[in-house]
């Protein structure tokens, strides 16, 4: 049995959360798991922090895993990921800053807080274009805008239905792709496997249908990969990427992935990666604070 | 395996050997999303509704 402290912080427990659990078991690591909904943390009281070596991250909710990767990195208590990579790829129009300064291939993208604005933005771009919650995951809240009509009706009912942080509005430009995008797994500086997300519809995210298949990874995937994870500071991350007509873009980064439906089409046990990886961060041997590159 | 009482419509759930606290299983007989809340004893309570900022 190994000496290391180790902690899961999650809350409900996807098929995800059991393979990671099997992994660590399989390896007689004992951890604890820290259940969001039960946490209680007081702020400004060290000997009151968690003490582990590591923890892995693995909330539903967004917000309670950046603020809690927040106060646990604040008080030196190692995470994976780190609280600074949850802030990124948490929020779609901060990861795009960083891709772009990184000089990662991405969708245009632009930013406006107002519908004024934002309808001007949409007609420099040009239609369609696709809007984005800042803040979301699994394709909710995501439009396609073909024409001026369907932008007016969607900001108007942004504006008034919608809670503050959808005044945000994150305007992408809109890629035609073959039916599929593709998603890689990156832990560390490894691109550990690919998939294909196959669609008749043209948002492709399995939470909304798409059906999976092996993508092989090729150079070019690897290398835009990497560079889009080390852009929002390393640690392990999923890529999504689109086949647009002048190469791969990415998309978006996630930072708490999901890869249930990818262990068996792609042959890689991404559950065990995730391990060896937290391990080794645990014991030290692999830094967890990354820096953003730029 | 043991099996626990749906609180939706009073079905028996089985729960498998690999069966955790916080999981998410589904009621086959009402289709109810249901989360495991002991194991000991078996004890089921409704799922969570789905939040805005849930995903990965």
């Amino acid at each position: 049995m190994s000496d290391l402290r180790l902690g899961v912080l999650c809350s409900l427990i996807r098929k995800d959360e059991k393979l990671l659990f099997e992994a660590l078991r399989a390896r007689e690591l004992a951890f604890d798991r820290i259940d969001d909904r039960e946490l209680v943390l007081w702020l400004g009281a060290d000997d009151a922090m968690p003490r582990y070596d590591a923890i892995l991250e693995r909330c539903i909710n967004h917000s309670r895993a950046l603020h809690t990767l927040d106060i646990l990195n604040r008080h030196g208590i190692a995470t994976v990921n780190n609280a600074e990579v949850g802030r990124i790829c948490g929020d779609k129009l901060i990861t795009t800053d960083c891709l772009v300064t990184a000089g990662v291939p991405t969708p245009r993208v632009a930013v406006a807080y107002t519908p004024e604005s934002a309808l001007q933005a949409i007609e420099s771009m040009g239609y369609p274009v696709v809007m984005k919650p800042a803040v979301g995951s699994w394709g909710r809240l995501i439009a396609r805008v073909n024409d001026r009509a369907a932008a007016e009706a969607l900001l108007e009912h942004k504006q008034v239905l919608g809670s503050y942080h959808h005044s945000t509005y994150y305007i992408q430009e809109f890629i035609e792709k073959p039916g599929r995008d593709i998603r890689t797994f990156v832990v560390g500086d490894e691109v550990i496997a690919g998939i294909y997300r196959t669609s008749e519809h043209w948002i492709t995210n399995t939470a909304r249908g798409a059906t999976t298949s092996n993508c092989p990874v090729t150079d070019a995937m690897r290398d835009i990969s990497v560079r889009a994870a080390k852009a929002v500071g390393g640690g392990i991350v999923a890529i999504d990427l689109l086949e647009g007509p002048d190469g791969l873009l990415v998309n978006e980064v996630n930072y708490t992935m999901e890869f249930k439906n990818s262990v068996a089409v792609t042959g890689v046990a991404i559950h065990e990666k995730v391990v060896d990886h937290f391990v080794r961060v645990a014991r030290g041997e692999v830094a967890w604070r990354a820096e953003v590159t730029s | 395996m043991a099996n626990a009482e749906c609180p939706i419509c009073s079905a028996e759930v089985a729960f498998e050997a690999d069966t955790e606290v916080g999981e998410i299983v589904e009621c086959e007989e009402c289709g109810a999303e249901l989360e495991v809340k002991s194991l000991e004893p078996p004890t089921l309570g409704e799922a969570p509704d789905e939040e805005e900022d849930w995903g990965e």
